[in-house]
This record gives C-alpha cells, structure tokens and sequence, in this order.
C-alpha cells in the first residue's frame, strides 16, 4: 500500500533562489513527523510547496497514492491535508462556533436549492455539522469560548482554535507550523497534551514545525533538520540530538585556536 | 410635521435603492478586495432585463395572472437572469486577473461598464423606453401623509432582500465562506472552499439584487436610459466606502444614510444645490472616519 504522504526530490527555485533542494518525505498512516531548522532554513516554504500554495519546480507529492502536485489549495485541503499557521490565519471578527462550522464545508453536500428551501437533507446535514462542532470545541477545551469573537480570545486558545478548524475538515494528515509559537509554559503543556490526544483519538497524521527541541523531541517519531533548504540529518529524536551537524547548525561551529 | 413625515417616506424609498445597489459593491469587495467598478452598469442591464421580462409577461398573461403573480415572476426571472450577467462578468473581467495589481481589476470594471452602455446602445438604440407599471398605483393619505403603494412595495421589498441576504450570510455555508475571506482570504480555500465557486456565486448575488433594485426603481422613475446606472452607481459606491468598504451592513445603513442625506438637503437647500451639499458632508464625515462606519483595519496583505 502506498504511503500516506509521500514527498520525493521536491526541489523549488523563488527566480534563481533555491529555497528547498531534493527533499524527500514518507509518512505513514498515524505518525507523528518533525521538521527542525534555524530561522528561513525552508520550513515553511516545504508545508506550502506540499499544501499546494506553491507548485513545486521538480519533484512529485502524493497522498495515498494519488497525486497532488499542482493541484488547487481547496483540492488537495478536501482530499484529506488539514494545516495550521505560524502566525494564526483566524477570521478575527467570526465567533468561533463558526470558524469550525465553516470548516466542515467539503463534508456539506446540499445545494442552493436546499439551502433556499430548508430542504430536510440542508436541515439535517448542518445539524450534524453544529452537534460535530460542540464535539471538537469541547475537545479542543474552548466551548466555554463558542460564541466569542475570536479576536478576543487569549493567545493560547486562539491556537487551539486553529488547531479544532482544521481537524473540522476531517484530515487524515495534520501540518502543524509551529503550534506553540508564543505559548506560555503552561499554554504549551497544554498543547503537547491536545497533540496527544488528537493523534490517539482522530488517528491523523501529524507533520510539524517546532522550534522548541523539548517538544519535537517528546513528540515525534522521526524528525528531519533543514537548514538551508536541505536536509541535513534525519532519524529518531535520540539520534537527531547528538547528531554533531544539527548541533552545529543550531550551535555555530566550535572554533578551536 | 406631516412634511417631515412626507420626506422621511421619500428619503426611505430613495435610500433602498442605494442600500441594495451599495450591498453588491461591498460582497465584492469583502470576498476578493477590489471594487467591481461595472457594478453601476450591471443595475443598468439588470433593470433592462426586468424591463424586457415584465413586458413579455403583461403581454403574454396579464388576462389570466392577477398582477401580484406578474410581479413577483418578473422579480424572480429576472434575478435568476440577471445573475449570470454577474457571473459573466466575474468570468471574464476579474477571474484573468487575480494576481494583477488592484488598479488593472478596478479599469476592466470601467470598461465592462463602457461595453455594457454601448453594446446596449447598437442593440436597442437611442430611443427611450418606459418600464411597464406592474401593479396599479394606489395613494393613501395618512394624517396629511401622502404614500403610494408603490413606495411601499419598494421600501418592503429592499428589507426583505437584505434580511434574506443577511439570513443566507449567517447561516448557510457560502456564506459563511464569504464572511470568512473578508477576513482572511488564505485560511479559506484550506476548508475545501474553492474562490471559483464563491467569487462568481458573490458576483451573481450582487447583480441579481441590483436588478431587483432595477425593477423597483422602473416603478418609480419609468424612463430607462443606456446611462441610468452611472451615477446611481457611483452614489451607492460612495455608500459602500461610508459604510466600511467589505461591511454588508454598512453598506445598506449607508445607502440610507445617503438617501436621506440627499433628501433633506432638497427639503431645506434648492435642489440644484442638493449633491453639491450632499456629497460634501460626506466628505466631512469621511474625514473623520476615513474606514467608514464599519470598516475594519483591512490589511492589504495576500500573503502568509
């Protein structure tokens, strides 16, 4: 059987600038993936190279199998790839019942005919879709926030938020860019545990950006460091943290006089 | 009092006409951030359509169907017409342009406004038509208050397409869709949204009530002319921005405001004087609101 998502030598050029050279990617229904780097090593660029917000110049990426190079953002959004902002992409002045709501557009199958008239199938298709939203916010410990405007919420539940909108499109896959940027400690324990438990209850793939090695190292079972839109190293966190070149490129080189 | 009363009518039924008109530019905007400057036009092909439809239907059936039934059919064909002029528009005016720069979308607008007057112009000529009144007129007199029925209608009917409008904005998924991209406009095709299904959907909505807008005014002031939608166009614009360019609500409050504005300027000043008053204190209020009602900080930014 085909891999879930399978990246292979996807190289992008931004004009004459090699952002990401021959990356490679496999992961597996159910794993958790890691990609570390310094700051404008490419991360972000690979999440939207795959994402599909740019088309990569050479490569192929497919999910199950079936390819997703060059298809639309909304196309390969409803094949299955759910995904979450460094900086929160939120609509700030939507409550955030329906942010999730909106989520589940794809999932919503009645026409305008049915939306006009109240069909029964529109009536019982967005019941379903409100009843699935209480279950996301509640697992996501932010329906005490249902009817906020989402502006308004702290930090730390804005993320969470995010984090609920995008597994209310039913991914099977989850990219994560840096889902603890700005967090408090606290805010970031709190995430670890939500990551934890949306991977054991939802099943879904994760790949994420992380800066912070405690929680790559906790989480992951295979991580890559990019630097300079190549893969420097790639394996378990063990490895991957005493691995002399991640050190180097996180450290600076050690000089010896 | 009673002239008061008499200019609060008139100003309401003047209004509508902006705050429907006004609505189709600020979805557009909300939903791809550029003004659809054939907007005006549209209305102009929007009213000729309910013009064309409502004069085939009382020549056809006006022995048979009561005139409530020839209204409201000549309201609903010529909205499901109207909007596919929208959506041609969107298709090939603005959809080429996506990634342009704003000004190039904001010049094709002006000139699908210039082939709509034209190309109106070489297929039905220069002369005038009158729009066939749809129902009789009836005036009521009310404590010194003169209304007609037809007035009613118009005031009526614009609040019950903007609740409408509002009821589809809130609750069903399209709309909930437009709501989200007027906030941010990356975030939404990662739901599965595709912008080819909501742009040209917007579009369609915008010129559907502007024909509708159409019809209603053709009861009021029957003379069509190939060059009714430019300055009614460019007044309801004008309440878009005073309403916050991307606000619904803003829009329709605007479009009354400026009805009424523009009336009771004509009810204390000549009425050679009324835009030039008008206009001018919404400049005043614009300086001191320069987003409008209820703008928001947009940020201009596509990015991630």
């Amino acid at each position: 059987m085909a891999p879930l998502l399978e990246v292979k030598d996807m190289t992008h050029y931004f004009g004459g600038l090699r952002a990401v050279n021959n990356f490679n990617l496999t992961i597996e229904p159910g794993q958790i993936n890691g990609l570390i780097g310094p700051n404008g090593a490419g991360k972000t660029t690979v999440f939207n190279l795959i994402t599909g917000v740019y088309t990569p110049t050479e490569g192929s990426i497919s999910l199950e199998g079936q390819n997703i190079k060059g298809l639309e953002i909304h196309e390969i959004a409803s094949m299955g790839l759910g995904r979450t902002f460094q900086n929160l992409l939120l609509w700030r002045h939507m409550n955030v019942l329906d942010h999730i709501r909106m989520a589940h557009y794809s999932q919503l199958d009645y026409g305008l005919f049915g939306a006009f008239f109240g069909t029964r199938k529109s009536r019982r298709e967005e019941k379903a879709v409100i009843e699935n939203s209480y279950k996301l916010l509640e697992i996501f410990d932010i329906s005490q926030f249902a009817d906020h405007i989402v502006g308004n919420l702290p930090y730390g539940a804005q993320r969470r938020v995010e984090m609920a909108r995008a597994m209310a499109t039913n991914p099977k896959i989850l990219f994560l860019d840096e889902p603890t940027a700005g967090m408090t400690p606290d805010e970031l324990i709190r995430m670890i545990e939500i990551i934890r438990q949306v991977h054991r209850d939802f099943g879904v793939a994760i790949f994420l950006i992380e800066h912070r090695m405690k929680f790559v190292m906790e989480l992951c079972e295979s991580i890559q460091t990019l630097v300079f839109g190549e893969v420097i190293a790639e394996g378990p966190p063990e490895e991957i943290q005493n691995n002399p070149k991640v050190i180097e490129a996180y450290l600076g080189k050690e000089d010896v006089h | 009092m009673e002239y008061f009363l008499q200019n609060l009518i008139n100003a309401l039924q003047w209004g509508s006409f902006y705050a429907v008109i006004s609505i189709g530019y600020s979805m557009v905007y909300g939903v791809l951030m550029l003004f659809n400057f054939a907007h005006g036009d549209i209305f102009m092909v929007g009213t000729y359509i309910g013009f064309g439809i409502a004069t085939l239907l009382l020549a056809l059936s006006s022995a048979f169907l009561p005139g409530w039934m020839i209204f409201i059919l000549t309201v609903v064909v010529t909205m499901f017409l109207a909007s596919f002029v929208g959506v041609f528009v969107e298709y090939v005016g603005y959809r080429p342009l996506r990634g342009a720069p704003r000004a190039s979308a904001a010049i094709t607008g002006l000139m699908i406004g210039i082939i709509f007057e034209t190309g109106n112009l070489i297929i039905l000529g220069a002369q005038r038509f009158s729009f066939p009144p749809l129902m009789e007129s009836v005036s009521y007199n009310i404590g010194g208050v003169y209304f007609t029925n037809v007035k009613v209608l118009i005031i009526v009917a614009s609040l019950v397409m903007m609740l409408a409008l509002h009821t589809f904005i809130q609750k069903t998924k399209w709309g909930m869709a437009m709501r989200a991209m007027s906030y941010d406009f990356l975030a939404v095709p990662l739901m599965g949204v595709s912008i080819n299904v909501i742009a040209p959907l917007t579009f369609a909505i915008g010129a559907g009530l502007a024909s509708v807008a159409g019809i209603l005014y053709g009861q009021a002031y029957p003379v069509l002319d190939p060059y009714m939608g430019i300055l009614l166009g460019w007044k309801a614009f004008v309440a878009a921005i005073l309403g916050g360019r991307g606000s619904i609500m803003g829009a329709a409050l605007a479009g009354y405001l400026l009805g009424f504005i523009e009336i009771f300027v004509a009810m204390v000043f000549p009425s050679t004087f009324r835009d030039l008053i008008a206009y001018s204190i919404i400049l005043v209020i614009l300086t001191f609101r320069p987003r409008g009602f209820f703008g928001m900080a947009h940020s201009t930014r596509l990015r991630l």
